[in-house]
């Protein structure tokens, strides 16, 4: 079933073509890798699909059957519809604590307003509270995270912080999730445990978007991989097929050699 | 119960010192503290940097001004009508103002200070022009009229920076105040997991507007009289210095800060005509011993190691 | 007086006017340019050149009654730029540099004590009243038609235009200016090429400060009357210049000053007196909400 359609999608920026009518599904449950070389537009895809910036022309449904437009929304529009994402360069709440910043991720699944925060004897703010706090700790235990809880999230090294941008993500219970090159500076050992919990999350319903430079990454665990290069969509399918691509081979030995 | 400690103390003050100076001076700093703590809403929690608060002020003041002046409306009306028209100026200046960001919000928010300062001034048959209005009636509770006695102004005062206080610390733990902490932090980031940016800028304008209307409402019955000097772009920034000097979003520290302020450069009367010179010493001095406020990061550590324990 | 000559009249008063602000305005512009730090104290330091310059004036009466006007003059701006550097200098070195890697805000708070020290200091040497200044040079004027153009005005814009195509000489010509320019791209990039970035933030206050307090003498002289109180008004619309232009691009302060001298002057005359401030402060809030950069500013990017 399909959940994230997109349709010659198109961003330029001043002179550059930064996405030309790109156009791929992406099916529920899976997870789907979005590969080329730097520059080709990946992380512009990832902008159009949250709502950063806006696409000349193009469209974006999400959903089952015709869906929801998102080209045109707000980014928190988009949040609210069920999609989460992280950052190239990790962009946490540096001065909040870890829980605090998964926290945050929390918001579009709670209602408590204005009201709720003066009133102490509401009690459905009161076990909203928990509910968030219970998912958090969750989170943050699953991620290994769970001791640095009350630390600030600037206070922890660049393998816990990525892995703290992914909790806050998986916080707001999305449907789908972005990932922007969530193995980069990690190590080794890091790669694999990263590897391990995309994959959890995969057998328990979650749609994975990834953009990953990593093959060692990529390969094993993506359903479909998809090939950008200057902004155009040059391949997909399954990873083996779109390995032997030659012009995927050409797009990355061509320009640069990528491991 | 420390808190409950203290604020008794605080209102048994007109009873052990009699000295109706220096309860006009405590008066005074109560009245800088709800400012303070209004502005901490939009500055502290919230991150937009405002030049213009003092325009709120104002407004809160003449709206009571001039509900008395022209309709007789008693005070206890025209305190939350003051509140609540601050309160949409507020929303209605930020609707514009929430476009732009960082320096540039100062910058238009200090525009907007001006241009309501302007605007009030030469709108003489409303407002008086620059000799302001006169005959503004003192608060009557129970038929007791505070008239210019500074003792209940103080009094209803505390009152009300204790209630003020208590609901910004509650908002501050809300889900709206990590929303904000957030927007704060990284706007991006925060709107990619589905906070309403404008909305929740907007909502801090109208409630830190709000609590600035409710101090001018007060200010004006206390004063009987107002002039648009009484708000000037000097005192948004002094509202201001008091809330970073205090320690950016900490309640207690920007009370402290305006209590600091405000009182400063009385117990510099001594040094008569030097006394602002050494206040100015004086704010270089802090910012360079404390640049993260008086109450800055270290409470934040504090509550931290509380939260853990 | 003709609508055209009293016209003509306003399009002069205001470019008198507005070369003041633009060389105020370049001192904010180039503070921030450099390092995206709003000067809140520059006003008050064209204030004290004002006074420097009225000082100076008083001390050239005693000494030398008999001085060259032209020479007195040019005694007078020297006094006022070297004195007003100066005090840029210090300003920087005590409240800005110890707190360039605290916290933004807290800069401001220094600033705003920057500014209640200077208006008290110079409010306790010269008193809380109006000074006058007198007149360095006989009052000249020419009639142009029904039109009045003053030596003052012709001197103003003289100094002002020779000043802006110095500061642009030194922006664009020189080591320094490579520096500073180099500075406002990459502070730390710089740092590494081996440019002394601090003194590099000194020059950048000490040349700005230095404009101010010829401002401030100029604008002495042309009004008469100076107060301490002078620096926040004449100040915020300077700032108000270098935003309209684009803050941080000096071709902007001085197109700014410019146009926001052109706007008050026609505003008073064609609207009222009373409502000239809110003239120029629409101006601005609207400059902002439309072109958040300014009329020169470059266009960056809203989101990174």
């Amino acid at each position: 079933m399909r959940l994230l359609r997109i349709q010659r999608l198109t961003k330029r920026f001043g002179g550059l073509l930064a996405l030309d009518r790109v156009s791929f599904d992406v099916e529920r449950g899976k997870i789907v890798s979005l590969i080329g070389p730097n520059g080709a537009g990946k992380t512009t895809l990832f902008n159009c699909v949250t709502g950063v910036v806006r696409p000349e022309t193009g469209s974006i449904r999400f959903g089952p059957e015709s869906g929801e437009t998102l080209e045109g929304c707000a980014p928190h529009q988009i949040a609210q519809f069920g999609i989460a994402r992280t950052f190239q360069n990790i962009r946490l709440f540096s001065n909040l604590s870890v829980l605090e910043n998964v926290l945050v991720g929390t918001y579009v699944r709670t209602k408590s307003g204005l009201l709720e925060a003066l009133l102490p004897w509401g009690s459905g703010a009161h076990q909203e509270e928990r509910w968030a706090l219970d998912r958090c700790s969750r989170l943050l235990e699953q991620l290994d995270l769970i001791s640095f809880a009350n630390r600030l999230a600037s206070a922890l090294s660049y393998g816990q912080q990525r892995r703290l941008e992914l909790a806050r993500a998986l916080a707001s219970a999305p449907e789908l999730v972005l990932l922007d090159e969530p193995a980069a500076g990690l190590t080794f050992q890091e790669r694999q445990e990263l590897m391990e919990f995309l994959q959890e999350l995969k057998k328990q319903g979650l749609t994975i978007l990834l953009i990953e430079h990593d093959m060692k990454v990529v390969m094993p665990i993506s359903d479909w991989v998809v090939v950008l290069d200057y902004g155009a969509k040059i391949a997909e399918g399954p990873p083996k097929a779109v390995r032997e691509d030659p012009r995927v081979i050409e797009a990355y030995l061509g320009s640069r050699s990528n491991g | 119960m420390k808190k409950t400690a203290i604020f008794l103390l605080l209102f048994l003050i007109p009873f052990l010192d009699p000295n109706s100076y220096h309860i006009e001076i405590l008066a005074t700093a109560a009245l800088y503290a709800l400012l303070a703590l209004g502005l901490n809403i939009i500055v502290g929690f919230a991150g937009l940097l405002h030049l213009g608060y003092a325009a709120f002020f104002a407004i809160g003041a003449y709206t009571y001004a001039l509900l008395n002046l022209r309709l007789g409306c008693p005070f206890w009306l025209g305190l939350p009508l003051g509140m609540g028209v601050a309160g949409v100026g507020g929303v209605l200046l930020g609707l514009p103002a929430v476009r732009v960001r960082g320096d540039y919000l100062a910058i238009v928010t200090l525009g907007f200070g001006e241009i309501v300062r302007i605007v009030v001034t030469n709108l003489e048959p409303w407002t008086g022009g620059p000799n302001g209005l006169l005959g503004i009636a003192h608060p009557v509770l129970g038929g007791f009229n505070f008239g210019v006695d500074s003792r209940p102004y103080y009094w209803l005062l505390l009152v009300l920076v204790g209630g003020i206080a208590w609901v910004c610390a509650r908002l501050r733990r809300s889900r709206i105040g990590l929303a904000w902490a957030a927007l704060r932090e990284d706007e991006l980031a925060a709107r990619t997991l589905g906070i309403n940016g404008t909305r929740l800028k907007l909502l801090a304008l109208g409630l830190g507007g709000g609590i600035a209307g409710l101090a001018g409402a007060v200010f004006a019955a206390k004063q009987g009289t107002i002039t648009p000097d009484s708000f000037d772009f000097i005192l948004s920034v002094m509202i201001l210095a008091m809330v970073i000097l205090g320690g950016l979003g900490s309640v207690r520290g920007v009370i402290l800060g305006a209590v600091v302020l405000s009182v400063l450069p009385e117990l510099l009367q001594g040094f008569s005509t030097y006394r602002m010179l050494l206040f100015g010493i004086g704010m270089i001095g802090l910012m360079r011993l404390r640049p993260q406020g008086l109450l800055g990061i270290s409470q934040i550590r504090r509550e931290l190691q509380r939260a853990a324990s | 007086m003709t609508p055209g000559d009293f016209f003509f009249q306003q399009l002069l008063n205001g470019l008198t006017i507005g070369s003041i602000y633009a060389l105020i305005a370049l001192g904010y512009t180039m503070v921030y340019g450099i390092i995206q730090l709003i000067n809140f104290a520059h006003g008050e330091i064209f204030m004290v050149g004002a006074y420097l310059g009225l000082a100076a004036i008083l001390l050239i009466g005693k000494v030398h009654p008999g001085l060259n006007p032209t020479a007195g003059l040019l005694l007078t701006l020297l006094a006022a730029a070297v004195g007003g550097g100066f005090l840029g200098l210090v300003i920087e070195r005590v409240a800005y540099r110890p707190l360039r890697q605290g916290p933004k805000l807290s800069v401001l708070i220094t600033a705003i004590g920057v500014s209640f020290f200077l208006q008290n200091a110079v409010m306790l040497v010269f008193g809380a009243q109006d000074r006058y200044v007198p007149p360095l040079l006989q009052v000249h004027r020419w009639q142009i038609g029904s039109v009045t153009v003053t030596l003052m005005q012709v001197i103003i814009l003289a100094v002002s235009i020779g000043l802006m195509a110095g500061l642009q000489r030194i922006v664009y010509r020189t080591g320094l200016g490579r520096a500073m320019r180099a500075t406002a791209q990459d502070p730390l990039a710089a740092r590494l090429m081996g440019i002394s970035v601090d003194r590099v933030i000194a020059a950048t206050f000490c040349i700005g400060s230095a404009l101010a307090g010829v401002g401030g003498v100029l604008f002495g002289l042309t009004y008469s009357t100076i107060n301490f109180h002078d620096g926040y008004l004449i100040g915020l619309k300077a700032f108000t210049a270098a935003v309209l232009g684009g803050i941080g691009n000096i071709p902007g302060a001085m197109l700014g000053g410019l146009l926001l001298g052109f706007l008050e002057a026609f505003g008073a005359a064609y609207l009222s007196t009373q409502w000239k401030n809110v003239v120029a402060f629409t101006v601005l809030v609207l400059v902002l909400l439309l072109r958040p950069r300014g009329l020169l500013g470059e266009r960056v990017a809203e989101r990174a």
